[in-house]
């Protein structure tokens, strides 16, 4: 049965469909047209694997944490092409499906999180699949979490913009670290396939964005 | 013709069902004012989170309501501007996804044609040409509407919305946010002749408006106060509600007699106010003109215009060839029907 992911929280369009004969990717950077971009391409992709939406058996989207326009892009769009024939949805880690994608199997996924802040997480792969290490969370680059172990391989786009602090913080815990690797759309179908199967899908309506940075305003009684 | 019509361009999302000839089928809403009122006015991102959680199931109550399934649907709606970009990218994604996979097209609708065009859901409703007072937290417009798209700008604020100097002023009074319903309230119980207040361009000899600097008076005056108990804030806001509205009235009867129409509409959440409409009421009526105006429900933002003016341009086959939110979009460039 077909499955489609996509992922717009980066200025990357990455889109991916599982079919029988294995899983497609297709990559595009679109800066900040992920809205324009997105349904068009996803078209593209269903017309060259031979898939139609008639076909396809649930829907991913990157769940965050990314760039909060572009994960409601995504999660808007999953939204309405799954309401369409009732299929099933799955949000999937931004850092989880990093992970994934390294290959590696001790990653601590650190990415770039604007404000000079950073997402955070450690993830260790295990028979069942990835086990959380330290739980995801949004902070300064010096203060992420520290894993009480070592040799961890450290990837994401954390590791380019403030390879500094993260090395000063995380230097003695780490075996290796890859600033170019990022999650994609594949990474993501491939950590929501089980999931599917073991029937963890939920309906369209109840799709959930995890952004980690919650505090976005003060109220009116926090002002000094 | 049956048009789903989305609004997610603030901090309302609205959902409904339209059907050319059995009219409004169905309209749900949900509005963030409550989630808002801790930060003191709309957070951007606070509304978008909000909205992306509410479209589908707002949608789903719809189609109970109406009794329809999502395949009766002939085209899809969504105000893609102007507005908080957002927001607006909330409602235009689940619109465009939808319309995709129904194989349906979508109308791109321009918030304020929904606003303006909001008074013909009403019974009876007028007929072209009309003066319309488009009055809200984000607009003050006057224009004269020849038809779907043919709008005339004839006057508009230069400054502060009327829902905004009714939200700052109650906010000046400690009535929280957004106060301005609070402050028509109060003024029930208040004397409009303790103090007086400017009427901010009243005698100007455009239809424009202006309305910080009585905002500013409404400052000024609370300060002046050294005892503001509740009769004397009730005072001040009978004072203010009779200087907007007389100044939004008198704006509207020179409009009436410059463009020579006998039909006047109101459209926005400013258009609900009782004394407003007991001022504009009054000023017709001896003059022999009709008013009309939105069903009461239908005065806040919401999807039901949406799919109406979606509805009048899907009639001209005027549909979206392409995935676009406008933030910022002149009403006058929209094409004429």
């Amino acid at each position: 049965m077909p499955y489609l992911a996509l992922d717009t929280s980066t200025d990357h369009l990455s889109l991916a469909l599982a079919t029988d004969s294995g899983i497609r990717v297709r990559d595009w950077h679109v800066g900040q047209k992920h809205a324009e971009l997105t349904l068009p391409c996803v078209a593209e992709l269903l017309n060259e694997c031979g898939v139609t939406l008639d076909q396809l058996a649930g829907i991913v989207f990157a769940a965050g944490p990314g760039s909060f326009t572009g994960l409601r892009i995504g999660c808007g769009i999953a939204q309405g092409l799954a309401f369409s024939r009732d299929l099933p949805v799955q949000g999937i880690s931004t850092l989880e499906a990093l992970a994934e994608a390294s290959g590696h199997d001790r990653v601590y996924c650190c990415l770039d999180a604007r404000m000079n802040q950073v997402y955070a997480a450690a993830y260790v792969r295990t028979e069942s699949g990835w086990q959380e290490h330290c739980a995801p969370v949004v902070c300064n680059p010096e203060d992420v979490p520290l894993p009480d172990s070592d040799d961890w391989f450290g990837c994401g786009s954390g590791f380019r913009v403030f390879p500094d602090a993260l090395a000063a913080r995380l230097a003695p815990h780490l075996n290796g670290s890859d600033a170019t690797l990022a999650a994609t759309a594949g990474s993501m179908l491939a950590l929501a396939l089980p999931r599917f199967a073991a029937g963890k899908g939920l309906p369209a309506a109840e799709a959930q964005l995890v952004y980690l940075r919650d505090k976005v305003a003060l109220k009116t009684s926090e002002r000094g | 013709m049956l048009v789903l019509g989305i609004e997610s361009s603030c901090d309302e999302t609205g959902v409904a069902l339209y059907d050319t000839s059995a009219g409004l089928l169905a309209h749900q809403l949900h509005s963030q004012i409550a989630m808002h009122a801790e930060y003191g006015g709309v957070v951007p991102e606070l509304a978008s989170r909000d909205h992306i959680r509410r479209v589908l199931p707002l949608t789903t109550a719809c189609l109970a309501d109406a009794g329809r399934t999502l395949t009766d649907i002939d085209a899809i709606a969504y105000t893609a501007g102007p507005g908080l970009s957002g927001a607006l990218l909330v409602g235009a994604s689940v619109a465009n996804a939808l319309a995709f996979a129904l194989k349906k097209p979508t109308i791109a609708v321009h918030h304020l044609e929904g606003h303006l065009l909001s008074p013909l859901l009403a019974d009876p409703a007028p007929e072209f040409p009309f003066v319309a007072l488009l009055v809200s937290g984000g607009h003050t417009q006057l224009m004269a509407v020849h038809g779907v798209g043919r709008y005339e700008l004839l006057g508009e604020t230069v400054d502060d919305a009327a829902g905004e100097a009714f939200d700052k002023s109650a906010k000046l009074l400690g009535l929280g946010y957004p106060g301005g319903p609070a402050l028509s309230k109060l003024a029930e119980s208040g004397d409009p002749a303790r103090f007086t207040l400017p009427r901010p361009m009243l005698h100007s000899a455009d239809l424009d408006f202006s309305f910080s600097g009585l905002k500013t008076a409404v400052l000024n005056l609370v300060k002046a106060q050294d005892n503001l108990d509740e009769q004397t804030r009730a005072d001040i806001c009978a004072a203010f509600q009779e200087a907007i509205v007389e100044v939004i009235s008198k704006k509207c009867i020179k409009a009436m007699k410059q463009t020579g129409l006998n039909r006047l509409v109101i459209a926005g959440g400013v258009g609900a106010n009782r004394q407003l409409r007991d001022g504009l009421n009054d000023a017709c009526s001896k003059r022999g003109w009709q008013v009309f105006y939105p069903p009461l429900h239908l005065c806040t933002d919401n999807g039901a215009m949406i799919a109406f003016a979606g509805a009048q341009r899907l009639k001209f086959a005027q549909t979206a060839g392409s995935f676009a939110v406008q933030p910022r979009w002149d009403l006058a460039s929209l094409p004429a029907t």
